[in-house]
């Protein structure tokens, strides 16, 4: 091929590969400037031009993990040295606070929000995922009558706007007790999820191949043992990337978490935005609560991306 | 019936009477399923159907009485009602035809052999993966008037994004076409490689012109894919709450969303809002039948 390239067409690569460098910068310029933005000092988070170089520190990640209540003057020079060392960064960084109650450091909302997140997230994950895959199975190997509405059935309730859902589920769980409860959220998204597990597995087992299980079969297995020790293992790939899938949506959604909670099982992506309110918000703390928030997903999108198209996909088109 | 799948062994074999028969193991595993979707999905949409032909508020104790079809009669006249609709049209045109140009264009511009694709498509997948809220919560912080580094990059002085009603809509749906054109992107790339090479190989052999073989082989082959991508997006900004939500409170961005979520929990009027909540559902439905529709032509491919 590239031998009867003409230099018209390499120049139009060259270009191309120039144009993506740019069209890639563009678009992770929004994320690096939260990520900048959580380790800048307060006063230099929303300056006019905006800062670019700075020396970068962590108290915005300290002012994000504990209370405290403002004060009119600097601390003292003794209560600068009573303070412990990541109160001192606080200090530091030009903030005039002490902490609120009397002495004792005294957690945000924060860290609550966010073992909220991971405990609905995780819980309705395992659940979603252990569900749909033994439904995956039971439609990829056995004849089910309508099959097909079945299945759209399935995918319906995934594409049910959620504020749609929310106003029954609401009520329902006002009268049995249910809101602002972690259960009641890890039923909503183990809901969610489980309509986009099954379709999503279903295409993973599908492209398992039928002999295994019978040879198995043949050797004096039963069909759960077939299942448990010849499926299963043969899917692993696929259960953990829908587990993931499952994972992120739990982990990002925000309209049944804003009405169905308020504090106790309140996640984090409502409670990162209530904290602007009113007033001047300090930015370089609402931007580390959310580049911590932001970076599991980062992560995992890193470890998934041979599986984006799939899951983006419902398991339609594959690779 | 289910021991048809299994043509390799007779159902009174000794093999197949071992442990649960396959209708019984079949049962087990996908009737859990369809059960826990009916009692939280389907079990909920029926007593709201219920509510919305009442006049029930969820704030009062007082008694709902049935009103008939009067909350859907009142809906459909309400100006303001479809003022609503005509906002998230609107923002699903802007954003959806947005996100096609971006994606479609980023894609063409990838299908080509670029030293760290891979690295590069991943990177470019990030926004898509993020948390709705915390993009529009963060968005906000690049808008922003006069430190907001968007305004700085374009050198807009201190232009208003997001207080100046008539803007406000279209910087929602750029920052959706910023977080969703990396979806059309990935479909469309997914197309793209699939456009076998001797087609274009055969054109140039017949000096065909570019703009002839975009139009003739790249667009037809790519064209179920990307429509695909195209009702999935529309489907889901026809559904957006979050980043509007959170971006702005102005009335020109009140999407449908925004505005049943406010007549079921803000004002409180339960039965109008299940009446609201059915339109909008049905709705959505529709289009998810198209979408699957589709989903299944390209798997048969």
């Amino acid at each position: 091929m590239a031998a009867v390239r003409t230099s018209g067409e390499r120049t139009t690569n060259r270009l191309a590969i120039v144009l993506v460098l740019i069209i890639t910068m563009i678009f992770l310029a929004p994320i690096y400037w939260i990520a900048s933005t959580a380790f800048k000092p307060r006063n230099l988070a929303t300056t006019i031009p905006p800062t670019i170089v700075f020396t970068p520190e962590i108290s915005p990640f300290v002012k994000l993990f504990t209370k405290r209540s403002q004060l009119r003057a600097p601390p003292t020079q003794e209560e600068y040295e009573a303070a412990p060392w990541w109160e001192r960064l606080v200090f530091d960084g030009g903030e005039k606070v002490v902490r609120s109650g009397r002495g004792e450091v005294q957690l945000s909302g924060y860290p609550s929000r966010f073992m909220n997140s991971l405990i609905v997230a995780i819980t309705s994950t395992v659940l979603a995922v252990g569900m749909g895959t033994f439904t995956a199975y039971g439609f990829s190997r056995f004849k089910v009558k309508g099959e097909q509405d079945l299945l759209f059935f399935i995918l319906s309730t995934r594409m049910l706007p959620p504020v749609v859902v929310a106003i029954p589920m609401f009520l329902m769980y006002r009268a049995v007790g249910l809101n602002d409860t972690h259960w009641g959220l890890i039923i909503l998204y183990t809901a969610f999820n489980l309509s986009f597990a099954v379709w999503l597995m279903k295409g993973f087992i599908d492209e398992i191949p039928k002999e295994y299980e019978e040879a198995a079969l043949v050797d004096g297995y039963t069909r759960m043992q077939a299942f448990f020790k010849i499926v299963l293992p043969e899917a692993a790939t696929g259960i953990a990337a829908t587990a993931v899938f499952c994972f992120i949506t739990a982990w990002n959604e925000y309209a049944f978490a804003l009405i169905m909670t308020n504090r106790r099982a309140q996640t984090a992506p409502p409670f990162i935005p209530s904290q602007v309110g009113s007033g001047l918000p300090d930015w370089t703390v609402i931007a580390s609560g959310t580049l911590l928030f932001l970076l599991p997903v980062a992560i995992f999108t890193f470890l998934l991306r041979n599986h984006l198209l799939r899951g983006m996909s419902f398991g339609a088109i594959r690779k | 019936m289910a021991t048809a799948v299994l043509t390799t062994l007779d159902p009174r074999s000794r093999a197949a009477s071992r442990g649960m028969s396959d209708i019984a193991i079949r049962n087990l595993f996908i009737i859990p399923t369809i059960v826990f979707l009916i009692v939280f999905n389907i079990f909920p949409l029926l007593y709201s159907l219920g509510y919305s032909f009442t006049d029930f508020r969820a704030s009062s104790s007082a008694p709902a009485n049935f009103v008939g079809l009067q909350n859907y009669r009142d809906l459909l006249a309400d100006p303001f009602i479809w003022n609503n609709f005509t906002i998230t049209a609107k923002y699903v045109i802007v954003s959806v035809v947005g996100q096609v140009v971006v994606g479609f264009g980023v894609a063409l511009l990838l299908n080509r052999d670029i030293p760290f694709k891979g690295l590069l498509t991943t990177l470019l997948l990030l926004p898509m993966m993020l948390s709705m809220a915390v993009v529009g919560l963060f968005w906000k912080l690049l808008y922003d008037p006069s430190f907001g580094i968007i305004n700085y990059a374009f050198g807009l002085g201190t232009f208003e994004w997001l207080s100046n009603p008539d803007m406000a809509l279209y910087a929602v749906a750029l920052t959706d076409i910023w977080m969703w054109s990396p979806f059309v992107m990935l479909l469309s790339l997914a197309g793209l490689s699939a456009v076998p090479k001797h087609l274009y190989e055969a054109a140039a052999i017949d000096r065909a012109g570019s703009l002839y073989t975009f139009f003739r082989i790249t667009l037809p082959l790519v064209a179920p894919i990307l429509m695909i991508a195209i009702i999935f997006r529309t489907m889901e900004a026809f559904k957006t709450f979050d980043l509007a939500y959170i971006l702005t409170s102005q009335p020109t961005t009140e999407v449908i969303s925004i505005r049943l979520y406010k007549m079921a929990f803000q004002e409180w009027q339960t039965g109008m809002s299940c009446a609201l909540a059915y339109i909008v559902l049905i709705m959505v439905l529709a289009i998810t039948n198209i979408y699957v529709k589709y989903l299944n032509k390209v798997k048969e491919r």
